[in-house]
Parts: C-alpha cells; sequence; structure tokens
C-alpha cells in the first residue's frame, strides 16, 4: 500500500472515528489507557457476547496515531471471535515491533505498518490493543 | 554568555524543552571528565593527594550554593539527587515526625508530582489534610487568597516558586513573611526558578527549599536540598550507612555526624556536584537578572508572534517566567510536538508531570515552550514559521 493511501486512512479514522462517545449501556467492559509518556488518555468499552466482540466504544484525548489506531481496531475487531481478535492482536504486536507477521489477518491495521519508524508513535499505535488485551485477559 | 560555549547549539538544534532540562556548557562537561580523567578519589576517606582536592572541590561546591542561595552556613546545604528526593526527604524525614493527625498543609492544583505525591501519601498514612490554595483568574498563587485558607491548624506551605506549567512566580518573599508571622514551615521546590531567578532564602524566610543541578546548566543525578540549621538539624535521616555515622558498637550504640554528613549517606555524586559548582559559576557569571531579564522579553517576543497565528491558543500570557503553554485548535498536544520535530524544534507535549492543572485550565494536554539564556529570537522566527506550516501537520505521518 503506498502512503499516501495509509495516511489518508489514517487521517480519516483520526478525523471521523468509530463508535467514539461511551455508553452508560449494561454489559461493557470498561477500561482506562493511558500512554506512559503521560499524554494520550482513552477509556475503552468492549461489550462481549458467548466470546464474540459485540460492540467497542472509546473517548478521550489523544494523538492522531492512538485516535485512528483505535477507529480501526474497533472496525476490525467488532464481530470477531475472542480466539480470532487474540490472533489480530499477536500478529499486530509483532508488525510494531518489527518480527515476522501475517499481514493478511490485520486487514486495516496493516496501514501502521511502517509506524514503527517513530518511536514515540509506536507506543500510541499500542495503546488501544493493549487495553483491549487487557480485557479479553480478565475475561 | 555565549552559544559557542553550548557545543550542543552546533547541531542547529532549536531547544525550547528547559523546563524539561537544560544543556550543558563546556566548563560544565570538562568539570565532569577532569574529575574521572584527572584525579578520580572519594571524598572524606584518604589520605593521598587527590582524595584530599576532591575533599576541597566538593566542600567549596557546597560553599558556593550557600552564596547563591544566600544561606546562613553550608552546614544548611546537602547534596541529594535533585528536587524529588529533596522533597522527599523533607516530607518523609521530617514531616512524618513533626506534623500530627488533622494538620493542614497548603499546597496548589498547579505544582509538580514531586510536591504533590508525597504530601498526598503523608495524608493517607498519618491523617494530615492537604488544602489547595484558590488560585486567581491567571491561576496565580495571591496573598489574599492564602490569608483566606489559613487556619489556627496550617502547619506547612509547600508550593513550587515557579510553576512548570503555567510559568507563574510566586511571590515567596511576602509569602514567606507570612509563613513567618503565622508559626508556618515554609517548603519551596525551586526547580523550575535555580538559574533563572535569584533566591534568597533568608529574605523569604524558606524553611526548606529543594532544587536539581540538571534544570541550571549542571549534570543530571544531582541537586540541593536547603534546610534552616533548626530544622535540618531534626531531619531523620532516609539512608545510614558509611559517612554520615561517628562511630558504632556491636551493643547497638550509634552515634552520626553532624550536619552536612549525617544526611549523605554513602559515596555521593561527586562529579555532578562538581559540575554543579561550575554550572554555579558559569550562571554567576551572566548574571541572573541578566537571564531572567533574557527569558522574558524571549517570551515577550514569541507572544507577539505567536498571537498573529490563527488557531493558536495560548494559557500563559501573563506569567513572569520563560514559559509559553498553547495548543493549536482541533489538534493533539503530541501531534504538534511531533510536527515541530521535523524541524529540529524541541517542544514538550502533555501534562507536563503535572496532572491535576486540568482543573486549572480545563485542558488536560498542552505544548510547552520553556526558553532559557542561550535561546535567540531567530530560533522563535524557526518555530513561528513551521507553526505557519500547520496545515502540513500530518503530512509525514508515515
Amino acid at each position: 500500500m503506498d502512503s499516501s493511501l495509509k495516511r489518508e486512512i489514517i487521517l480519516d479514522n483520526y478525523q471521523n472515528p468509530k463508535n467514539r462517545g461511551l455508553t452508560n449501556a449494561e454489559g461493557y467492559y470498561k477500561i482506562n489507557s493511558r500512554n506512559s509518556s503521560c499524554v494520550d488518555n482513552i477509556d475503552i468499552m468492549v461489550k462481549i457476547d458467548n466470546d464474540v466482540i459485540i460492540d467497542i466504544r472509546f473517548d478521550g484525548e489523544a494523538c492522531a496515531i492512538s485516535t485512528s489506531a483505535t477507529s480501526s481496531m474497533i472496525k476490525t475487531f467488532i464481530g470477531k471471535t475472542l480466539d480470532e481478535v487474540r490472533i489480530i492482536i499477536d500478529n499486530y504486536k509483532k508488525m510494531l515491533n518489527e518480527e515476522e507477521y501475517d499481514s493478511s489477518v490485520l486487514e486495516e491495521l496493516n496501514v501502521y505498518d511502517e509506524v514503527y519508524k517513530q518511536p514515540s508513535r509506536k507506543k500510541c499505535a499500542s495503546l488501544p490493543i493493549e487495553a483491549i488485551e487487557k480485557i479479553i485477559d480478565r475475561k | 554568555m555565549n552559544r559557542d560555549d553550548f557545543p550542543i547549539l552546533n547541531s542547529g538544534i532549536v531547544y525550547f524543552d528547559n523546563g524539561a532540562t537544560t544543556f550543558k556548557p563546556k566548563c560544565v562537561v570538562d568539570a565532569v571528565v577532569d574529575y574521572y580523567t584527572k584525579y578520580t578519589a572519594n571524598a572524606h576517606r584518604g589520605d593521598y593527594k587527590n582524595s584530599t582536592l576532591v575533599d576541597k572541590m566538593y566542600e567549596e561546591v557546597r560553599v558556593s550554593v550557600k552564596e547563591f542561595i544566600n544561606a546562613s552556613s553550608s552546614s544548611e546545604v546537602i547534596f541529594t539527587k535533585g528536587s524529588t528526593e529533596s522533597l522527599n526527604m523533607v516530607v518523609s524525614g521530617f514531616m512524618r515526625h513533626y506534623l500530627k493527625e488533622g494538620d493542614e498543609v497548603l499546597i496548589t492544583k498547579t505544582e509538580h508530582a514531586s510536591n504533590m505525591l508525597p504530601w498526598i501519601e503523608l495524608e493517607k498514612s498519618m491523617g494530615i489534610v492537604v488544602k489547595y490554595i484558590p488560585l486567581n483568574d491567571c491561576h496565580e498563587v495571591t496573598i489574599d487568597n492564602i490569608k483566606r485558607v489559613i487556619t489556627n491548624r496550617t502547619k506547612v506551605i509547600s508550593i513550587a516558586h515557579v510553576t512548570n506549567v503555567i510559568g507563574d512566580i510566586r511571590p515567596i518573599e511576602e509569602i514567606g513573611k507570612l509563613c513567618l508571622e503565622n508559626d508556618i514551615c515554609f517548603v519551596v521546590d525551586a526547580a523550575q526558578s535555580i538559574g533563572h531567578i535569584k533566591i534568597d532564602v533568608k529574605k523569604c524566610n524558606i524553611s526548606f527549599l529543594g532544587f536539581s543541578a540538571h534544570k541550571m546548566l549542571g549534570p543530571t543525578g544531582v541537586g540541593v536540598l536547603y534546610g534552616k540549621f533548626g530544622l535540618l538539624d531534626k531531619l531523620v535521616p532516609i539512608e545510614y550507612g558509611g559517612g554520615m555515622n561517628s562511630y558504632y558498637e556491636s551493643g547497638g550504640e550509634v552515634e552520626y555526624k553532624a550536619l552536612p554528613e549525617r544526611l549523605e549517606a554513602g559515596t555521593q555524586n561527586i562529579a555532578g556536584v562538581i559540575g554543579m559548582g561550575e554550572a554555579i559559576k558559569y550562571l554567576m557569571d551572566v548574571g541572573l537578572d541578566n537571564i531572567h531579564m533574557h527569558e522574558f522579553n524571549l517570551k515577550s517576543y514569541a507572544l507577539m508572534k505567536l498571537k498573529k497565528i490563527p488557531n493558536i491558543k495560548i494559557y500563559n500570557e501573563f506569567s513572569k517566567s520563560g514559559i509559553i503553554v498553547f495548543n493549536i485548535d482541533k489538534v493533539f498536544s503530541q501531534d504538534v510536538a511531533l510536527f515541530l520535530n521535523e524541524y529540529d524544534i524541541c517542544v514538550r507535549a502533555g501534562n507536563h508531570c503535572a496532572k491535576i492543572v486540568k482543573d486549572e485550565i480545563n485542558i488536560g494536554s498542552t505544548c510547552r515552550i520553556s526558553f532559557y539564556l542561550y535561546n535567540t529570537k531567530d530560533e522563535i522566527d524557526k518555530l513561528i514559521e513551521a507553526l505557519n506550516n500547520q496545515d502540513k501537520i500530518f503530512d509525514n505521518i508515515v
């Protein structure tokens, strides 16, 4: 994928993020995720039914990459089983850590494949994934 | 001051993050290297010439610090790792023993974490009460507001001289006088003001003061705790070991040394102390009044230019130090900092380790510019040029 298309997808997710805004509805697991460099601060809510992710919502203050990656993650994860999500998370992390990974499972999350080049952006791109991983592990 | 004194500036970097740490002049670096290459020895331990020399250099810095802050005696100067350790020593080594349940400590919501968390921990563990001095519309401390919250249980006022986000300069001389009249212990976090503004601990009736060398041209990992002798002498050591005891017996009989050694257990950061001494000399040569004036002029110049750029909101226009906090409308602070990095301009983004400032300015994350003596108007022009290209902010996001 060429850079301008990646940028377009990243910025579209940043400017029009999927499912921004939390809900008071019941049945959600909630987690707050903060970047250790004390900048980004995102709340994420996940609804899981029969080991399938039914819904994810988020809100908070975060940079373009954090916000965008959260939005892409939401689009990618909704409707997937927890096992499928675990595989995506594993490969996404490998991609950020410059290890070998299976791009075929990452769908839109592939647009973050060059984020590792900017170390501080890498943390931002990891933020939502780490949050949702905690929720899945807790379950 | 000559910019050539700072080798790192040769790279063309524009460094506006002096609130986090400062660059070092070559004389400071040389002083540290000389200790490691020409006369390495421990302090207070040996009978050979290098050890004697180290003793002399180390103790001379204590005298320099005493003069730099106008302490009464060099015994009131303790070398620490930095402001954080200094403030924690005050809270854990002194206040924990001196305060009683229900006693009140006044701080503000614009304090750095290191002047907030130690107090919050003390509140949790021994039931002191931490109260926040209300700030005025410019987020500044006023004497009237302090008077309003002082009660007969108020035992401590602990505030930064200059805050690290708003950059307001607190009227510490008047506050010190108020503390004297009300028998209140006055603790000052000088991390952001040291090396920028003259501090006179006697004139300001300061009970305890902490600062770090690295924010005033010195090395990292070294700083100072100042305390009035009568108070400092009661500070219970946090660390016990070599260098601070006079003798001890197997029966448990122990005698500790007098100040300052009692509060400096173990081998100290000798190279750091010597480097800090060199930094003090450098700052005294330039003159703190000149430095303060230079920073203020830079801030005025930058404000004039920044105000002409659309979409920029400034949060601390009226504070008198060399700190400017701002945001570009609808852009997250970190994105601005990363964009400026493309121009080799260093600014800080985030909450600047002062996480409840957001209660004051209603925004959690900002960009901070903090000037120092080597910054120039040309560098500000580069910043303005970059900010004028803000439509390109995400061009290099991947």
